[in-house]
């Protein structure tokens, strides 16, 4: 990747050779990307990152399909990603789309038979979260989307949290659109990508040249877009070795919080859930001080929305999910690494339990 | 980051003092953390002047300057319920409370102490202008070196096991030298102006916020002379403070002040300077600092923040009650401030004026 900063700079739309180098590692990086989701290269653009693939998609099929067939309902469920909810109330509030959200059950996932019951000539796209990125529970996508494709109705994922760790072949996911963030596979950050199947129209809504099929136009990122490659290629290669090890460490931190926390409960499904994930809700306490605590002692966690400024809100997941306002204000979400290591899981086990109790006593709750 | 064995948390607020304060500790090479608490508003337009979107970011960025982790804790609902809720009550019982004492009361020294502790932090430390000295087991709070900065009045209401956690570091400089400081830091809060009035009133008058939140003690009354003849009405016994001569509306060859505050008949007493004040009053909820009421004989009171300091003496009565006799007559005496006493340099505690 870091040639591509330094030494390797040409533009890959120009003629001359330094635009060639640079054309031929993104077509190269295209490639090998393809190969890992058993897809076409041509049916992948590069984009600044899941975010921005999320709205592309979502706007470019919604706009597309309505246009072609006049059909105004767009499904989804109520635990997506800002990106997706967001992009859809925009589409529900400035160009008059019906949006449905589906229910999710206890563990946050979708019903497959509420999907197909909900979807009619009327439906432009539905678009289902792979793992939820907040509980880590996965849906399953490849029987979502083959409802989808059986009702004629295209059928978008956002794969972010799933890319590392579960089944990424298209053919077998069933899905015409699916979104990517290269951060999420230790890549770099700002670059991602956004999947689209063949003969899927997309209404173009960034203008300008015709790179990454006119989807995502604008000179192409070389660096990030090699790195990317890269470090799926990696991921890929260790990925079940890596899943193995770290679901025990997973086990570890979610047997100790059942038997050391009480007014704990894990969130999201005990089985289907991310391999490297564990999240909780802890009554009586409030995550961005759970967050400070553990970031003195040295662990980077995360809550349900990672608000640094405006009020703590309680997560929109966990609420979906039907946890009350006690619980849901005060979620942890821990997401292990490559790196992580059993050391560092004990010692962990060994201070939440302390801190947790340390807080609450600070704000006065009493366990019941 | 590694984990810690001792580390200080430093109260920050996007001001000048607390960045200070901040950097100064950074400076010493002691483990420290920020933490800014996210305290109650009258809503979105009056944002509380302590904590508005834009003092965490400076605050953010300040402790960034100073490579400090920085958090924010929300403690809305409770500043609500011990500080604002009080206020409001206390107005509409006849008293002018002091909201102040309650925040550093409530919310500083015990919510915010204790999450600091929590976090693993073994000190809190603010910008106060106060002195803190360790001498013979016990914990002493001494006035601001800068005299004229002193805020050991609000911090009167620390006990042994708070004032044992409490670091001040601007404790000896004076506001010139912290200006300074954060000049030659670079710090972005350098050129911040003086906070003044209530935080949580945002740009509003207190009887503009009083009326926005439906208090009580805004009912028109009489107003009477101290022979209890009706003179005219007043707005809302809310409006008035013990002492007020500006803003009473009736006309008269001397000036008149607010003497009296009656609630039982909803009345405002007002009279001419020789009928206001008092050389005696009675206080509650006392603490005193070294855990035993004083028995030294210079003592000095003040009666509200910024009072002169007039000599006093002091007498237990009983349930938990003091009883105050001053050396000169104070015509501001007010039900619902704090009076706090000092011997020297040394503050001693105090407790609040009842009617």
């Amino acid at each position: 990747m870091l040639p591509y900063f330094t030494h390797d700079y040409g533009n890959p739309s120009s003629v001359h050779r330094w635009g060639q180098e640079a054309e031929a590692a993104i077509s190269s990086s295209r490639e090998r990307i393809a190969s890992v989701l058993d897809c076409e290269g041509n049916a992948l653009s590069f984009t600044s990152g899941a975010s921005e693939s999320n709205n592309l998609a979502l706007v470019g099929v919604a706009l597309a399909q309505r246009h072609s067939s006049g059909s105004n309902q767009i499904v989804s469920t109520a635990v997506e990603h800002p990106s997706v909810l967001n992009t859809l109330h925009w589409l529900e509030r400035e160009h008059g789309f019906e949006v449905v959200l589906l229910p999710v059950d206890s563990a946050g996932l979708v019903d497959p038979a509420a999907l197909e019951a909900v979807l009619t000539k009327r439906t432009a796209l539905a678009t289902i979260i792979y793992a939820n990125n907040e509980v880590g529970s996965i849906n399953s996508i490849a029987e979502l989307g083959t409802i989808c494709q059986q009702a004629g109705v295209p059928f978008h994922t956002d794969a972010t949290q799933a890319t590392c760790y579960l089944p990424m072949r298209i053919p077998d996911l069933h899905v015409d659109l699916l979104s990517l963030g290269a951060h999420k596979f230790y890549g770099p950050k700002g670059i991602g990508l956004l999947y689209v199947h063949p003969g899927m129209v997309l209404e173009q809504l960034l203008h300008g040249g015709s790179q990454e099929h006119g989807i995502r136009p604008g000179t192409e990122n070389t660096p990030l877009i090699v790195g990317m490659a890269e470090a799926l290629n990696i991921a890929f290669e260790e990925r079940d070795e890596t899943a193995e090890k770290l679901r025990g460490l997973c086990a570890k931190i979610v047997s100790t919080v059942a038997e050391k926390i009480p007014a704990s409960t894990l969130t999201g499904h005990p089985s289907k859930r991310l391999p490297n994930h564990a999240s909780f809700a802890f009554k009586g306490l409030e995550s961005n001080a759970l967050l400070a605590a553990l970031d003195i002692q040295g662990f980077a966690c995360s809550a349900g929305s990672a608000c640094k400024v405006g009020d703590p809100e309680p997560s929109r997941v966990l609420t979906a999910m039907g946890f009350d306002r006690e619980w849901s204000l005060g979620s942890l979400r821990i997401s292990l690494g490559r790196a992580t290591n059993e050391q560092q899981v004990d010692r962990f086990c060994q201070v939440l339990p302390g801190i947790v109790n340390r807080l609450r006593t600070a704000v006065g709750w009493q366990t019941p | 980051m590694n984990s810690r064995e001792k580390s200080v948390a430093i109260a920050m607020s996007g001001g000048v003092d607390s960045s200070v304060a901040a950097a100064l500790l950074a400076r010493s090479g002691e483990a420290a953390f920020g933490v800014m608490l996210r305290l109650w508003s009258a809503g979105p337009a009056h944002s509380n002047r302590c904590c508005t979107p834009a003092d965490v970011e400076r605050a953010r960025k300040v402790a960034a300057q100073l490579e400090l982790p920085f958090y924010v804790l929300d403690v809305k609902a409770q500043f609500k319920d011990v500080v604002v809720d009080p206020f409001i009550d206390g107005y509409a019982n006849g008293v002018t409370p002091n909201p102040c004492i309650a925040c550093n009361r409530s919310i500083r020294w015990r919510l915010l102490l204790d999450h600091a502790l929590a976090l693993g932090a073994s000190q809190l430390a603010t910008g106060h202008y106060a002195r803190v000295q360790h001498l013979d087991g016990s914990t002493r709070l001494l006035r601001g070196a800068d005299h004229s900065k002193d805020q050991s009045y609000v911090l009167s209401i620390l006990n042994q096991e708070q004032l044992m956690h409490a670091v001040f570091p601007l404790g000896e400089l004076t506001k010139t030298d912290v200006r300074r400081i954060a000049g030659e830091l670079g710090l972005l809060t350098a050129d911040r102006p003086e906070s003044q009035d209530l935080c949580f009133l945002g740009e509003q008058d207190y009887r503009t916020f009083l009326e926005e939140q439906g208090a009580g003690g805004l009912t028109p009354g009489p107003i009477l002379n101290t022979e209890g003849q009706t003179l005219g009405s007043h707005q809302g016994l809310a409006r008035y403070t013990i002492g007020q001569r500006k803003g009473i509306g009736i006309s008269s060859s001397e000036p008149l002040y607010v003497i009296e505050k009656s609630l039982a008949d909803n009345a405002l007493v007002v009279g001419i300077r020789d009928q206001l004040g008092s050389a005696e009053f009675t206080i509650t909820n006392t603490n005193w600092i070294s855990g035993t009421i004083p028995k030294s004989h210079d003592l000095v009171v003040r009666v509200r923040y910024r009072a002169c300091e007039v000599p006093a003496e002091l007498k237990r009565l009983p349930g938990e009650r003091v009883h105050v006799k001053l050396g000169q007559t104070l015509p501001d005496i007010t039900p619902g401030q704090q009076a706090v006493f000092y011997s020297g340099e040394l503050c001693l505690g105090g407790g609040m004026i009842l009617p």
